[in-house]
């Protein structure tokens, strides 16, 4: 357990501008590049000084040349995560955890992705002589697999089609206020019913929008986070827990996974989801809000789509959800500009989609590697 | 079907999964059975991922299976199934426990959660040929 004054807070976030990023297709873009620009905003933002970090975690891009482009040369935490959307979660568990042990005291997170650019496609022909057994069928993709859970979830629970356009609708309304999101205009729930399939039963307004771009978190002890200029933002509780096996799709929609994440964040934090401000939920596809609250108990199984509807998860509803526009409003970031919106909404700096009185903030990943975290003001 | 370019990306037969090639080949759908526990395990894997043992026989399995969800694919993601867009991907649950990904033959109009599924091979050369499902008889 930290001590009191090695509680681990957030105190800057960065992001690139998402919007003009995705006006443009650059294949000279550099990732490392959009991830410096990223953290120069985080340490601007912080008020702190390059000079005063002495850990570095990234992913998407590596750690060694990002050290290189940074001038971070002797960093004593170091390392990089997979560039796949469940790490973003485990980087803030980690390093919250290296900061209460005193590993370091100041740890910067940056991810850089120029993925749209390059052509990266989040599914096709896989290398690994495994995922051929599924690409032999035409089977590929996250998408395709969360459509798969999403079509014996229906069934299981008599969910009608049309369930996910709240979801799709209000990330978009959120969107449309949120400067630097991609998508800035609304949609209504007829566009939603509209819009193409990609992966039946999932729409193309289910789907994350692929971008480049970059975001960097800094997280140090909270005795230095209290002598910066910003509302300090705790990492009150954090959890993972994996649901692994041959495929991406969960049998039980991750529930188990997410029930014992939610069990012991909300234990240490003395939370529950009644107690959050706003919720910031992994939203590669929209089924996956469906399958956070109610692994999370914001809702019952099998009755998740009739709580998202009526405005609940609106920034003026009960319980707001995705507040910058998430990924099909905001950018496809892998989560990370889901933790800084988080950040932004405590302090009070969300502009025109700022929720009224946010203290807190939970961020969910239901994924196969399921996070989550607590997060409060001071 | 672009059957060559199907054959191309389909796993590349090795020592470690020819039992399950040659039972394509031959009817069967083989599995690896631990020798120590008795759990099927598919695709094939160097242990056994209950009791971690790495003896296994090569066992013909019933065939049998139930759908437990699918898709229809209306994106082109793969070149070999770009004419056959848009084509459908079933999630089945074989009879002896492992999950597969795999494809319906002549599916009925109207398909359900749970059907009854059986396997048949689809010969794609002298060499190689392909597990897919139909609804049971």
């Amino acid at each position: 357990m930290a001590t009191n004054e090695r509680r681990a807070a957030i105190v800057g976030v960065g992001q690139t501008d998402f919007g003009a990023l995705y006006a443009s297709k650059d294949a000279t873009r550099n990732a490392h590049g959009l991830a410096a620009e990223a953290l120069r905003a985080a340490l601007a933002d912080a008020g702190l000084d390059k000079s005063e970090l002495d850990g570095l975690v990234t992913s998407w891009v590596d750690y060694g040349r990002m050290a290189t482009v940074l001038g971070i040369p002797s960093p004593r935490v170091v390392y990089d995560l997979q560039g796949a959307g469940r790490m973003s979660g485990m980087a803030v568990l980690q390093a919250a955890a290296l900061v209460e042990a005193g590993a370091a005291d100041t740890i910067a997170l940056v991810y850089g992705n120029n993925g749209r650019s390059v052509k990266m496609r989040y599914g096709g022909t896989a290398a690994s002589p495994i995922a051929a057994y599924d690409t032999m069928y035409g089977m590929t993709s996250a998408g395709a697999e969360l459509a798969m859970m999403y079509r014996r979830y229906q069934h299981e629970f008599g969910i009608p089609d049309g369930a996910l356009a709240p979801i799709a609708v209000t990330n978009r309304r959120n969107a449309a206020r949120n400067p630097v999101a991609v998508m800035r205009s609304e949609i209504t729930e007829a566009d939603y019913l509209g819009s193409r399939y990609i992966a039946e039963p999932l729409r193309l307004l289910d789907y994350c929008i692929i971008n480049d771009g970059g975001v960097a978190l800094i997280i140090t002890t909270h005795e230095r986070a209290r002598q910066l200029r910003k509302r300090p933002v705790t990492i009150a509780a954090s959890a993972t827990r994996g649901d692994l096996w041959n495929f991406y799709a969960s049998r039980d929609y991750f529930y188990a996974a997410c029930d014992d994440v939610a069990q012991r964040v909300y234990a240490k934090s003395g939370l529950g989801p009644a107690d959050m401000d706003c919720v910031q939920i992994y939203d590669n596809f929209t089924p996956t809000v469906l399958f956070s609250i109610e692994g999370f108990g914001y809702a019952k199984q099998g009755e998740g789509w009739e709580w998202i509807k009526d405005g609940r998860i609106s920034t003026e509803g009960e319980r707001p959800v995705n507040t910058a526009g998430g990924h099909t409003g905001e950018s496809y970031m892998q989560g990370w500009a889901h933790h800084v919106e988080a950040v932004r909404q405590i302090r009070g700096e969300g502009g025109e989609r700022q929720v009224a009185n946010c203290d807190t903030a939970h961020y969910i990943c239901a994924s196969p590697i399921v996070s989550s975290h607590v997060l409060v003001g001071e | 079907m672009d059957v060559d370019a199907l054959v191309k990306i389909m796993p590349p037969v090795t020592d470690a999964n020819r039992p399950f090639w040659e039972g394509t080949l031959a009817g069967e759908l083989r599995l690896q059975v631990c020798d120590c526990c008795g759990l099927a395990r598919y695709p094939e894997a160097p242990v056994c991922p209950r009791c971690l043992a790495e003896q296994a026989t090569w066992t013909a399995a019933s065939g049998r299976a139930r759908l437990w969800s699918w898709i229809v694919m209306h994106q082109k993601y793969i070149a070999a199934f770009a004419d056959e867009i848009p084509y459908l991907v079933a999630f089945v649950q074989l009879d002896e426990g492992p999950f597969m990904y795999s494809a319906i033959v002549d599916p009925p109009a109207e398909l359900r959660c749970d059907m009854p599924l059986e396997v048949v091979f689809e010969t794609l050369s002298a060499e190689r040929a392909i597990p897919k499902f139909r609804v049971a008889q």
